[in-house]
């Protein structure tokens, strides 16, 4: 594990992305070809089975370090981070040579399943001669939680400078399905092409923050709502038929409704759409919740399926007739789109997104004003003449989404936050009134800059009415704007009611606890929007 | 039997001697451990404190009426005895130990276990109630000795000089600076912030043994002083006066630095776990060696130390006082009014 400590501590030293490329592309010319597979393994999110709980974890090294659980867990909550307080409480270790990652790796993988007691042996084992960085590492791929400060993009460079290879080549072969443990380093690096089940990298789009008369004619653009499903990539070739989610994971079997598609869809024929839960009655899609209840479905009752049933939405055409259609411009594959679903039978749960029209950018931001009640977040806008990028690039394809619903709401409780965060209380519980009560609804930790969390911090401190491990009852005096993206019924939740990506819009230092908004409100909003 | 050392609103006092140890609000007799300033404040009427640490608190707080206790000597204030002795924190830094009627409590300021080479070495003191600061007061606290951190930041610095870099090192101004000073091998010349420059005289000035160091000036740059070392408060980091030594290595050496969030939270890149505070062990250690029953703990993670402590066998609880009050907890959070302000790894406020 030197070397791969080695290089987490040269990634971790510097925030520099040209340093941080070096730096891999460095390690993949150099280190062991195993270790190479698996570190690209890692870094694109593939981790080995857990061999232990993260309260086996707990525990075990609490015991090792003789050291009361509690204790433990106030450690935890200061550091932030599992797998560095584990390190940091362990005894020192023994001086021994620590093994490979591959080795590390390999030996991990055989874990699950084993009884309690071998998983143990095994794990203290290794945490006893492991010196400190490499005990660091070696537990952050226990807890599954690894991360080095390398998105997909830098190490996909970093491959192709190490070994010559075109970035998008070394994009679409780590795409997709393949195991650490069987494949070549060479074959990360080569194009997979058009084969098996092999998806491409999605395109993805940046948020519009500018004023829409900034991109020009709105004849350059095509423009569709903006779905709150699940992006999927659907493949029918003539050895494969899979559908892809945007985190690669294949989720073929969930939807067993697209399994016809296989039958009547060209081969070669790879689509990009959205998948959602559709309401055929109302020809909309149903709430995003009934789509939540498939995605954790291995597999789907019946009864499920016909209360939510799946529909893919197409919007792109990548792949027609075994040929890479991704360089042609957007409204060429489109039309290929529209005219390949123009030929298929009536019937099937796939269909393309719609386009919307409008002569000019006004028109536009008023269907985008409009766009809730198609459950949709707002519109996408994307360039006519764009090519299907790899990955994120700025300027051809923009998300337009509708601003949020807001609530102003106040403190009720406070917690520090995790990584970067520890020692910071970032993460709130807030409340509104209900009567004379104050009713807590919503949890957020985003939103607000780092010197506010500093201030609410140093406030937080010195106004603790009560400590509940690491969670701090404060008083109900600090007032914040929330915003949110949509609210359903939850029985589950004293209030009765859920958010949707609720997080902090402002800190109003300038409203008193006495308006803060009401849970009739939230209640008359759930009635008039809720799902 | 009434408590020897009570909490007023202006901090530590020991009713039948009429003094105060450490107080934050103007009294009429104070007794100083350190120079630091949530321990040393202005507006006492009268200061007593080490011969050693007197001049570093005349310059920080100005003309102030003082005298001197050498350490071990006893003086009786009011009949109760008071007497300073070596904390190992900074040059000069005293725990206090105050006797009256058989009763015997030793107030422990901030200190550190480990004899660094340049401040007096810590020495324990038997004592029935101790007052000890619990900074590092959880386990994830475990410094390395002093020689390993001093030879992993030569190592840097060393990389930093043969890359044409600069190494631009924030250490607290007094204490942390001279003690990496007296420490750290010559491998190029040692420069230093205005800040850190002020107390090297003064300890030079009181034979303490520094090396030659250059205060950095207008014409400083890594032009004039390639390879070299700069000491720094953590405050001028990033800011204008740093960026004269571009390309430049920046670190920090803190006890913080052992927690990887809080030194990414620091923006840093490199970070040496170099503190002047007893680490998990010390503390403990510390403890034990009082052979005191009662545990009072301050400046840190006093509830989770007091209740580890408690649990250990002795009658413990937390004190809460306004040492370290830039942030009690929370050793990342900037303070409001500058928010690159350093840690409360000192609790000093340069």
């Amino acid at each position: 594990m030197n070397r791969f400590a080695a290089l987490f501590a040269a990634l971790d030293a510097t925030t520099s992305t040209s340093a941080k490329t070096a730096a891999l592309a460095d390690y993949f010319r150099t280190a062991p070809e195993a270790d190479r597979v698996w570190t690209v393994a890692l870094l694109s999110g593939r981790r080995p089975r857990r061999a232990a709980t993260s309260t086996e974890l707990r525990q075990w090294a609490a015991q090792e370090a003789t050291l009361p659980d509690w204790l433990f867990e106030e450690s935890y909550s200061l550091v932030g981070d599992l797998a560095e307080t584990i390190a940091l409480i362990l005894p020192p270790a023994s001086a021994a040579q620590p093994p490979g990652l591959s080795e590390t790796l390999s030996a991990l993988s055989r874990l699950p399943g084993q009884p309690v007691e071998a998983r143990r042996a095994a794990i203290l084992s290794a945490w006893r001669s492991l010196p400190p960085a490499e005990r660091f590492l070696f537990t952050k791929l226990l807890t599954g939680g690894f991360r080095m400060g390398v998105s997909r993009g830098l190490m996909t460079r970093a491959l192709a400078q190490a070994t010559g290879a075109a970035e998008t080549a070394v994009a679409q072969s780590l795409m997709g399905d393949w195991d650490p443990a069987t494949t070549r380093f060479a074959t990360l690096t080569e194009a997979p092409g058009a084969q098996g089940a092999q998806p491409y990298p999605f395109a993805l789009a940046s948020p519009l923050e500018a004023e829409p008369q900034m991109l020009g004619e709105t004849s350059d653009w095509l423009a569709e709502w903006k779905w709150d499903g699940i992006r999927g990539q659907l493949i029918a070739r003539a050895d494969a038929f899979a559908l892809w989610s945007r985190g690669e994971e294949l989720i073929t079997d969930r939807f067993p409704e697209f399994a016809p598609l296989a039958d009547f869809l060209p081969l070669g024929t790879v689509i990009d759409g959205e998948i959602l839960a559709w309401d055929y009655e109302a020809t909309r899609p149903l709430p995003f919740a009934a789509l939540q209840k498939r995605i954790t479905r291995k597999t789907v009752p019946k009864a499920l399926l016909r209360e939510a049933p799946a529909r893919l939405l197409a919007y792109d055409l990548l792949e027609e007739g075994g040929e890479d259609l991704r360089p042609l411009p957007l409204a060429t594959r489109r039309a290929s789109l529209d005219r390949l679903l123009h030929a298929l039978p009536p019937g099937l749960p796939l269909a393309a997104s719609p386009l919307l029209t409008a002569p000019d950018w006004p028109g536009l931001a008023a269907l985008r004003e409009a766009a809730r009640d198609h459950l949709a977040e707002g519109l996408m806008l994307k360039r006519a003449a764009s090519p299907y990028f790899t990955g994120r690039k700025r300027g051809d394809w923009w998300k337009w989404k509708l601003d949020p619903y807001t609530v102003d709401a106040v403190m009720l409780y406070a917690q520090a936050g995790h990584g970067r965060r520890a020692a910071l209380f970032t993460d709130f519980t807030f409340a509104v009134r209900d009567g004379n009560a104050l009713v807590p609804f919503a949890k957020a930790y985003s939103g607000l800059t780092d010197a506010e969390f500093a201030e609410i911090t140093r406030w937080v401190q010195s106004h603790t009415l009560e400590r509940f491990g690491p969670v701090r009852r404060v008083p109900p005096e600090l007032v914040f704007e929330l915003g949110f993206e949509g609210i359903q019924a939850s029985p589950r939740h004293k209030s009765g009611i859920a958010l949707r990506f609720p997080r902090m819009l402002r800190w109003r230092r300038d409203k008193p606890v006495s308006e803060i908004d009401t849970l009739d409100s939230l209640r008359t909003l759930l009635a008039a929007r809720g799902t | 039997m009434a408590d020897l050392l009570t909490l007023t609103p202006q901090g530590l006092y020991c009713p039948p001697g009429d003094f105060h140890i450490d107080p934050w609000r103007p009294v009429s007799r104070a007794l100083i451990t350190h120079g630091h300033s949530d321990h040393a404040r202005a507006g006492h009427a009268a200061y007593l404190t080490t011969p050693q640490a007197l001049p570093v608190i005349r310059h920080r707080l100005g003309p102030l009426t003082a005298e001197t206790l050498p350490y071990g000597e006893p003086q009786s204030i009011n009949g109760v005895t008071v007497s300073f002795h070596p904390a190992g924190h900074v040059p000069g830094s005293a725990q206090i130990r105050v006797e009256h009627r058989g009763q015997v409590w030793v107030v422990s300021g901030d200190y550190k276990t480990e004899a660094d080479g340049l401040a007096e070495a810590f020495a324990p003191v038997a004592c029935h109630t101790f007052i000890t600061e619990c900074t590092f007061g959880l386990p994830v606290f475990r410094w390395q000795t002093q020689a390993d951190t001093i030879a992993e930041i030569a190592a840097w610095w060393g990389a930093n000089a043969a890359a044409g870099k600069v190494s631009l090192l924030a250490a607290y101004s007094f204490g942390k600076a001279q003690r990496l000073l007296a420490a750290l091998p010559q491998l190029g010349p040692f420069l230093t912030h205005g800040a850190v420059e002020e107390i090297n005289g003064i300890l030079r000035g009181q034979g303490y043994a520094l090396p030659e160091t250059t205060r950095v000036t207008p014409e400083t740059t890594a032009k004039t002083h390639p390879g070299a070392l700069v000491i720094a408060p953590p405050s001028a980091l990033a800011t204008p006066w740093a960026r004269r030594f571009e390309p430049a290595e920046e670190a920090m050496a803190s006890g913080w630095m052992a927690v990887r969030g809080i030194r990414r939270r620091r923006g840093l890149g490199s970070g040496f776990a170099l503190s002047d505070h007893a680490d998990w062990d010390g503390l403990n250690a510390a403890i034990r060696a009082t052979g005191a029953t009662r545990v009072l703990a301050t400046h840190g993670y006093t509830h989770a130390f007091a209740r580890w402590l408690t649990d250990q066998g002795y009658q413990a609880s937390p004190l809460e006082t306004e040492f370290g009050t830039e942030a009690e907890d929370a050793p990342a959070a900037p303070t409001p009014d500058t928010t690159d302000a350093p840690l409360s790894d000192e609790g000093a406020t340069n």
